[in-house]
């Protein structure tokens, strides 16, 4: 297909981008502008970004929702990988009784998406721990109290970062692509690893693993994301501002103040779309040739 | 499993890479899918800590009595927004890929610039759209003003409102579908395509007879993931937004906000001013059904495309 492209073709592409694009450029425009200009339609540059940045990073604790958010996104999209690498190599590379079994209680999670879980998740997330251990004893082994009530004791991680990151650590859909790469591997090279006399740990983190980059970067980008993205979760369980993340933390540099000040609230936006987007610069390639191109999503 | 690589066995080591994320996912996925179930049985305030089992009330209240009117409405509004968010996202972002994938000169730079939204979160694309569209300062109503002298109110007039919605979630859906849709353009094999063109296939035909059926798997995956976005992810859109507003016009819309879709409803009534976690429950277990055929279907079809390969 090397016959010349008409015109028209550039005309659809360019009028597309600009209006793909123009949000962001208007963003990062009116994040430069001093107040006087900022609700005008004028788009010409400023120069007060540095200000607007010192002042939303400080005054309006952006820089805490930024710290707060690269904290969780870094745990969990790293426990992701770590865990969800360990269970597929068991998946694929052992053989025991109920393999199947156990792949279908993984991968039936996507069914439920945390934003169908969150009301029994904010109980058990957020409700106090028992006293005692007696306590917290007889009510698990109280089958009515324990599975036909609502909770009563949960983990007391109310208004904490932790309970935006332990609840999301395990990856069905991070278990799947491992699991479907790992099955591409061909099997004389496990067979040859432990005739060799490695064990299978050794043959994970020598061979699997260097095998895996792909793979691994892509489901880094797509977890990295993912969980920087989120906000339900976060907006519910996080009451102290102290603790939010950045996408529900804009919600309140929106609200601060008397009026709206609207160049400190898109320098804000400008600043939180930075780190995902040097993720996904710095990951694109695996992301493309580990996810996007493989056959199987 | 067909695909055996089962060289390694022992009882015990394979539990201690298993064990991990069956922990988690049990404890933090099963059990709260399970309790959330439970929750609908019951009558429970979050402030007030209340607890009393009532049978099937909550279910009955979906349909029956002075709750059920905003449910409906807020189910109708939901199937609406899906619909239109899925339907306007898939066919900009075909055509799109399409003509990004074409050979024109700096294809490259447009395809960056098409993709970018994907880094983008439904909060920020938000706020942006918030002050963009705000009806005093924002540029849209200074363009407007200049344009055709008038300031429509984007944000509290429920059909703009609505529509904005959908705009706001389709501008930032639409990267991720250029992503999985260029990625499968550049593997579709020329040959297919240069022998409709021999035969005579105009561009349009060969698009519909040829390329179209190869690109069916991707739309179906597409499909799927932008029902889930419009769903679940559209909640921080209406959140930052509209918070669900405003309340539509009467007689039917006008018991709840426009823009509120099932999932920002549950949020409303669990974590809102009236905190009846229960009845929210019963409306979640309503959205957990729905999920579950959808993905029903996605494995039905999935299963059969590996048949057909295989």
């Amino acid at each position: 297909m090397n016959r010349k492209e008409p015109v028209w073709v550039h005309i659809i592409l360019i009028t597309a981008s600009f209006f793909i694009c123009f949000p962001l450029i208007f963003a990062l425009i009116k994040s430069t502008q001093q107040l006087s200009v900022v609700t005008s339609a004028s788009l010409i540059p400023g120069k007060e970004f540095f200000n607007n940045f010192k002042v939303v990073w400080n005054d309006y604790n952006l820089g805490r929702y930024i710290r707060n958010s690269l904290w969780i996104s870094v745990w969990v999209a790293s426990g992701k990988i770590v865990l969800s690498l360990l269970a597929s190599h068991a998946l694929v590379f052992y053989r025991f009784r109920g393999k199947s079994l156990i792949f279908g209680f993984i991968v039936i999670t996507l069914m439920f998406p945390t934003e169908i879980l969150i009301l029994g998740l904010f109980e058990l997330v957020s409700n106090q721990g028992a006293s005692s251990l007696v306590q917290l004893i007889q009510w698990m082994f109280n089958p009515v109290e324990f599975f036909f009530a609502p909770t009563k004791y949960g983990f007391g991680w109310g208004d904490s970062t932790i309970g935006i990151i332990v609840p999301f650590l395990a990856s069905a859909t991070g278990v799947f692509l491992f699991r479907q790469h790992f099955l591409s591997i061909p099997k004389a090279l496990a067979d040859s690893a432990r005739i060799d006399g490695a064990n299978s740990f050794q043959f994970l983190t020598r061979i699997i693993i260097p095998m895996s980059k792909n793979t691994i970067g892509a489901l880094a980008l797509i977890q990295f994301v993912y969980v920087w993205d989120q906000y339900i979760w976060p907006r519910i369980i996080i009451r102290r501002s102290a603790n939010q993340v950045v996408q529900v933390g804009l919600n309140m540099i929106v609200a601060t103040g008397e009026s709206v000040q609207w160049g400190q609230v898109m320098c804000a936006t400008v600043i939180a779309i930075v780190p995902p987007l040097l993720v996904f610069a710095l990951l694109y390639r695996a992301f493309m040739n580990g996810y996007a191109l493989s056959s199987d999503k | 499993m067909k695909d055996d690589h089962g060289v390694f066995r022992s009882r015990f080591t394979v539990w201690l890479y298993l064990s991990p994320t069956i922990l988690i996912l049990a404890v933090f996925i099963f059990y709260p899918a399970w309790k959330s179930i439970i929750l609908g049985f019951y009558r429970s305030n979050l402030f007030l800590g209340t607890r009393t089992f009532i049978g099937l009330e909550n279910f009955r209240n979906l349909f029956t009595g002075i709750l059920s009117p905003g449910f409906i409405q807020v189910m109708v509004q939901t199937v609406l927004f899906s619909t239109l968010v899925v339907l306007f996202g898939l066919s900009f972002s075909l055509f799109l890929a399409v003509q990004a994938n074409k050979n024109v000169k700096g294809a490259k730079v447009y395809r960056m610039l098409l993709i970018w939204p994907f880094a983008l979160s439904p909060a920020i694309a938000a706020t942006i759209y918030l002050f963009m569209f705000n009806p005093e300062v924002g540029i849209v109503n200074t363009v407007f003003d200049a344009l055709f002298g008038m300031r429509p109110r984007w944000l509290d007039s429920p059909v703009l409102a609505f529509f904005l919605v959908v705009a706001a979630s389709v501008w930032k859906n639409i990267g991720y579908n250029i992503v999985f849709y260029l990625a499968s353009l550049q593997s579709i094999p020329k040959t297919p395509l240069e022998a409709a063109s021999i035969d005579g296939a105009s561009r349009f035909q060969s698009f519909k007879m040829v390329m179209f059926p190869l690109l069916s798997p991707t739309t179906f995956f597409l499909l799927f993931t932008n029902l889930t976005f419009s769903f679940f992810d559209s909640f921080a859109i209406i959140d930052v937004l509209t918070k669900g507003g405003p309340i539509g016009p009467a007689p039917f819309f006008d018991n709840e906000g426009i823009t509120t879709t099932l999932m920002y409803k549950v949020y409303l009534d669990g974590f809102g001013g009236s905190s009846n976690m229960g009845f929210a429950a019963s409306e979640a277990l309503v959205m957990m059904s729905i999920v579950a055929i959808f993905t029903f279907l996605q494995f039905r079809f999935l299963a059969k495309r590996v048949h057909y390969e295989g």
